[in-house]
């Protein structure tokens, strides 16, 4: 479940006062680049990340309405069988949504070693997801099914290739997550995972509608 | 702070502003009465309906037009500083409700008044014995193909396409029915029959457009689209292309003669005869 | 709540405390702004990757101006063309503009309008530069995503005009781009080769860059707004740049998916949107089948009549801010117009089969979209009322920036109203792809939401560069354009009744045109003052940013938080001292005052009573 959104009071690093994801210090950081943005409210990361999964569903809705579309149109869509991975591949994607979920219940205890363990396993089942859609492109490029064969193929390439770039942002995300220096940063630690969070169920689920379309479609 | 006498020039301005709007509302509406640029004259029922519809429409267009304009024009006038008060008020919500009420009713109206002529051209499909025409776009060309005496159009073969050796519709010289097929490149139609359209392209979208018959149709590739019609007056008429389709945009022309039945079978026979001869 | 504590933690008391109408808390907003904030120093950081987004918005401003220009001299180029096509061209290798050439630069010119201005100044440009003033925010709720947007709005355009210097040049397919004529390839004509992927790159890119602001719009209008600045108490622009950025959001991913379709039709060899069977100059084409010319144009449109809403909705809020500021009267129907706002915006997206009547379309789908895009009407209307309601009983100033909203509701009803002809699918048949379509959307996007813009610029500059724009040398710039801009669109008008198709290159291969040629040429010349004029607005921009009449704090004795902070605004827009609200934005001439106006900012104690 995507965490809470609510105004919870904020839990933050570093011994800072204040809800508000304050930087710590006064000083500019010594680069010149001027003193750093003071206020962005935790709820304005929790809003911008539902804006842009709304604003990211709009893309995938167009593709998938074009699928069912083109599908429709003619004779030429030839079926094939999509590669036995991807049901691998589904359940790699839906442990590492119960191991972020655990995470986040992990850092709200403070328990910051779990915390990252149980962080790091979404990240490594994520980039295992990524491999395990290669291989399934790998099997297709096997059998002579490439883009270009089919519309049926050719959607199958298109979805999972947005799909796993999406994914891959949302990687990059928990590897910030994971790696960021919070007494230097802007947004809070809670903020950023609850964010994040939030954005990989929905790849998530978006993974599963997909491989519903492409399954129940071919 | 309230000014309580009038800002210098004000008037000049709101004088100026207020005219202008006074003539160009007259320049406009005068012009579509000279109706100068205007609709060729329909040459079909349809066309009549069309021609009908669109007068109601400008009739209630030009109302609102001149209400519009007009009005502006006089709040601007009537609202220029002149030392008065301000008449404060935020709304008012009974006015609201009727110019909403009002425009719903006209403008929905209208929509739904206008459909009946939307539904016969397209709702239903062309009369029972109608002519069957084929008209087939091209880079930068059309191209009509009549059934001939088979009353069948021959198969036709994108590989035998070939505008320059004469075929450019690539009919397949195996078929049968495709040996009495007559291509034109103008097309020519009895006066007062049916006529059903079956419109076609080769390469990209363009558009069968001919004024007279109030009627365009997007040609669009990988389908055949129905139109159908009746002219009622002999005469030539333009066709021009009204798609977007390259280059050659400008130029894709041609023309549909709408001829007597006696002109119309003596034409067929004079295409059969050269058929036979090639 | 799920809240915890244990070692290092420390639980906020006083936190994110939202008051019942959902502005922040008062101490948590002050306390934020002292002390933390220091502006960059370095010139990269100060002009060119800037956070703040004051500067921000010039940029995207700065970028629509020059665009406009360059959007204008390609239709220059096409208008003396159409009336001397013997004259040889500037450009133009050969001398003489080809067919291909004069389409390359219809699709330029529609693509560079639409995308580069209508989508950035009103939205990018004053939007940026407004909305956080205007709600008491320091700045938008994320400045390092707010220069992205700009940047990728950069590339985005730098790809775009490079598909002029490319072999073929640039596209000849429209700002549409309908394949199969955009997806074949170069064999479908000149400048359908690398001219038309980089026209499908730069597009895409710019989605993004859409994608990427509408995010911060949203987000700050809904989460950074200041005490007492309630959903009620926004100025009509701040709703009106809300409602664009939805549909943006919403909107720009729809062209994305299409524009990637697009682009593999074109590069990888799918059929999306190409069949089988095509044969181009008796060259058959083999490689592709299946696919629906169609399927474009419905993704196309569904991005496309939200996005002339996009175009259209910053102009109509500037206006109503405009037209009640110098009118001295609160805006008439305050609520109705946000209602009208969003109902345009929502209506927005279920119109858009509107744009293909003609298309193959089912006929059944075509009186549904009808019905939808009449309705559209109604709001529309709503607003015009509303306008008038505003002005009646007012007293006027009459600043160019006033004039400019004035023409904005005389032009926004002209445009408009030719709406109601194309609507309707029977009239439809006659009118679609003529000229009169060009004269509605030009009237309407290419002339009101113009004025739009040039009212917001003169009600604005002052504000932004702390000195006045030249008065007079303005009201001449707004005669010409008024007068020029009806000159050149009305009698389009009559070439579209006359059944005069568009896109044409030339008007001698069709002979129903010949009579039009007198037409044409008023249309040329009208146009060509009318573009010679906006030079005079281009002088008089850059001259007066460095020697016009210093500007004070609050030159027009408007309302809004803007007017409440020095002209231009410190970096951090409030200089520590974020504003509370106390009243709604359009408190003019109130009964009882002593000024004709109250400030949004001014504490009831300290307004002035007349006795």
């Amino acid at each position: 479940m995507p965490g809470t959104i609510t105004d919870e009071i904020e839990i933050t690093d570093g011994g800072r006062g204040g809800g508000v994801d304050v930087p710590a210090g006064g000083d500019d950081g010594g680069d010149g680049s001027g003193g750093r943005y003071p206020g962005t409210p935790r709820r304005a990361y929790l809003t911008v990340i539902q804006l842009a999964l709304a604003g990211i569903i709009m893309f995938f809705m167009a593709l998938t309405s074009s699928f069912l579309v083109r599908k429709g149109l003619g004779n030429d869509w030839v079926a094939f069988s999509l590669p036995r991975i991807l049901w691998v591949n589904t359940l790699i994607l839906l442990a590492s949504s119960v191991t972020i979920h655990v995470a986040r219940r992990r850092l709200r205890g403070a328990e910051k070693v779990a915390f990252k363990r149980w962080w790091a396993a979404t990240t490594g089942l994520g980039v295992l997801f990524l491999g395990g859609q290669l291989m399934a492109w790998r099997e297709l490029a096997g059998q002579g099914v490439f883009l270009a064969s089919n519309p049926s193929s050719s959607f199958f390439y298109v979805l999972t290739a947005a799909h796993g770039l999406h994914l891959l942002g949302g990687i990059l995300a928990l590897l910030y997550v994971s790696q960021r220096n919070w007494r230097r940063s802007r947004i809070s630690q809670v903020t950023a995972t609850d964010v994040a969070s939030i954005y990989w169920h929905c790849m998530d689920g978006l993974w599963v509608f997909l491989f519903a379309l492409l399954y129940l479609g071919r | 702070m309230i000014r309580k006498t009038g800002e210098r020039g004000s008037a000049a301005v709101a004088f100026t502003f207020a005219t202008f709007l006074v003539i160009f509302t007259g320049v406009t509406v005068y012009l579509f009465l000279a109706k100068i640029w205007w609709f060729p004259p329909a040459i079909t029922q349809f066309g009549t309906q069309i021609d009908a519809q669109f007068h109601r429409t400008l009739i209630i267009t030009g109302i609102v037009f001149i209400l519009a304009q007009l009005g502006l024009a006089y709040a601007v006038f009537q609202s220029r500083d002149r030392g008065q008060r301000v008449s404060f008020f935020e709304g008012n919500s009974a006015m609201e409700f009727i110019w909403t009420l009002a425009t719903v009713i006209m403008f929905v109206g209208l929509g739904l008044y206008g459909e009946h002529a939307w539904a016969e051209a397209h709702f239903q499909g062309a009369a029972p014995g109608a002519l069957q025409l084929e008209v087939t776009g091209q880079q930068f060309a059309w191209n009509f193909r009549y059934a001939g005496p088979d009353g069948k159009f021959g198969a036709t073969k994108p590989e035998l396409v070939s505008a320059s050796s004469g075929n450019p519709l690539g009919l397949d010289p195996r078929d049968a029915a495709a040996k009495d097929d007559i291509v034109s490149p103008v097309a020519y139609v009895p006066v007062g029959h049916e006529i059903e359209l079956l419109i076609r392209t080769q390469d990209v979208t363009h558009s069968f457009y001919v004024r007279e018959l109030r009627l365009k149709q997007d040609a669009v590739p990988g389908m055949v689209i129905h139109m159908h019609f009746n002219p009622e007056v002999i005469g030539q008429y333009e066709l021009a292309c009204a798609e977007l389709c390259g280059l050659g945009h400008y130029r894709m022309r041609s023309f549909v003669n709408v001829v007597s039945q006696e002109d119309y079978d003596k034409w067929v026979r004079d295409q059969e005869t050269a058929l036979q001869q090639q | 709540m799920g809240q915890r504590s244990g070692d290092g933690l420390t639980a906020a008391v006083d936190s994110i405390k939202r008051e019942p109408d959902g502005s922040r808390s008062d101490s948590m907003v002050t306390h934020e702004s002292g002390g933390h904030h220091h502006p960059p120093s370095s010139f990269i950081r100060k002009y060119i990757f800037s956070l703040d987004h004051k500067v921000i918005g010039i940029q995207y401003y700065l970028l629509a101006l020059f665009s406009v220009f360059l959007g204008m001299a390609l239709s220059m180029l096409m208008r003396i063309h159409l009336v001397w096509p013997d004259l040889k061209m500037p450009f133009t290798p050969g001398g003489q503009m080809t067919p291909e050439q004069y389409l390359a630069l219809v699709t330029m010119h529609g693509s560079i309008m639409v995308f580069m201005v209508l989508t950035t100044a009103p939205q990018s440009g004053f939007g940026n530069y407004m909305l956080p003033i205007q709600i008491g925010a320091e700045d938008m709720a994320f400045p390092v995503l707010n220069m992205l947007s700009f940047w990728t709005t950069f590339v985005s355009l730098v790809v775009l005009v490079s598909a002029f210097f490319v072999t073929g040049g640039a596209p000849i397919s429209g700002w549409t781009a309908y394949p199969t004529l955009s997806a074949l390839g170069q064999i479908t004509g000149p400048g359908e080769g690398a001219g038309q992927t980089l026209w499908v790159i730069g597009v895409a890119i710019f989605c993004i860059a859409s994608l990427l602001g509408a995010l911060n719009f949203i987000t700050t209008t809904v989460d950074l707004r200041a005490k007492g600045m309630t959903l009620g108490r926004m100025p009509l622009t701040v709703w009106a740049w809300l409602i664009t950025a939805i549909l943006g959001l919403l909107a720009f991913g729809v062209l994305l998916a299409a524009c990637l379709l697009l682009l593999l039709d074109r590069v990888a060899g799918t059929s999306f949107f190409i069949p089988g069977g095509l044969v181009v100059t008796d060259t058959p084409i083999t490689s592709h089948t299946g696919g629906s010319p169609l399927l474009w144009q419905h993704l196309f449109w569904f991005f496309g009549h939200p996005e002339v809403y996009i175009a259209i909705l910053p102009g109509m809020g500037v206006a109503s801010h405009v037209l009640s500021t110098f009118s001295r009267k609160p805006v008439f129907g305050y609520k109705a117009m946000v209602g009208a706002l969003g109902a345009i915006g929502f209506l927005g997206f279920c119109v858009w089969g509107h744009h293909m009547f003609v298309s193959g379309m089912s006929p059944y789908s075509a009186f549904a979209f009808s019905l939808l895009t009449m309705t559209i009407g109604v709001p529309s209307a709503i607003k015009t009322f509303n306008w008038l309601g505003t002005l009646w009983g007012g007293k006027i100033r009459f600043t160019t920036a006033m004039m400019f909203a004035l023409g904005f509701v005389s032009l926004f009803v002209t445009g408009g109203l030719s709406g109601l002809f194309l609507a309707q699918p029977s009239i439809d048949l006659y009118l679609h792809d003529t000229y009169f379509v060009v004269a509605h959307f030009h009237l309407i996007m290419g002339v009101a939401a113009i004025f739009g813009i040039f009212a917001a610029t003169y009600f604005w500059f002052p504000k932004m560069f702390g000195r006045m724009l030249n008065e007079t040398i303005g009201k001449i710039h707004f005669w010409f354009t008024f007068v020029g801009v009806y000159a050149i669109f009305m009698p389009m008008h009559f070439l579209g009744l006359a059944g005069h198709p568009r896109r044409y290159a030339d008007t001698t291969g069709v002979n129903f045109l010949a009579p039009l040629h007198p037409v044409h040429y008023f249309i040329t010349i009208a146009a060509m003052i009318t573009i010679t004029a906006q030079l005079i607005f281009l002088f008089n921009f850059f001259y007066s940013m460095k020697a016009g009449k210093k500007a004070t704090e609050n030159p027009w004795e408007a309302t809004t938080l803007e007017w409440s902070i020095p002209s231009p605004p410190p970096f951090d827009n409030f200089a520590g001292h974020i504003p509370v609200v106390y009243r709604g934005p359009y408190e003019f001439s109130v009964p009882g005052a002593t000024d004709d106006y109250i400030p949004q900012h001014v504490t009831p104690e300290r307004v002035g009573k007349a006795h």
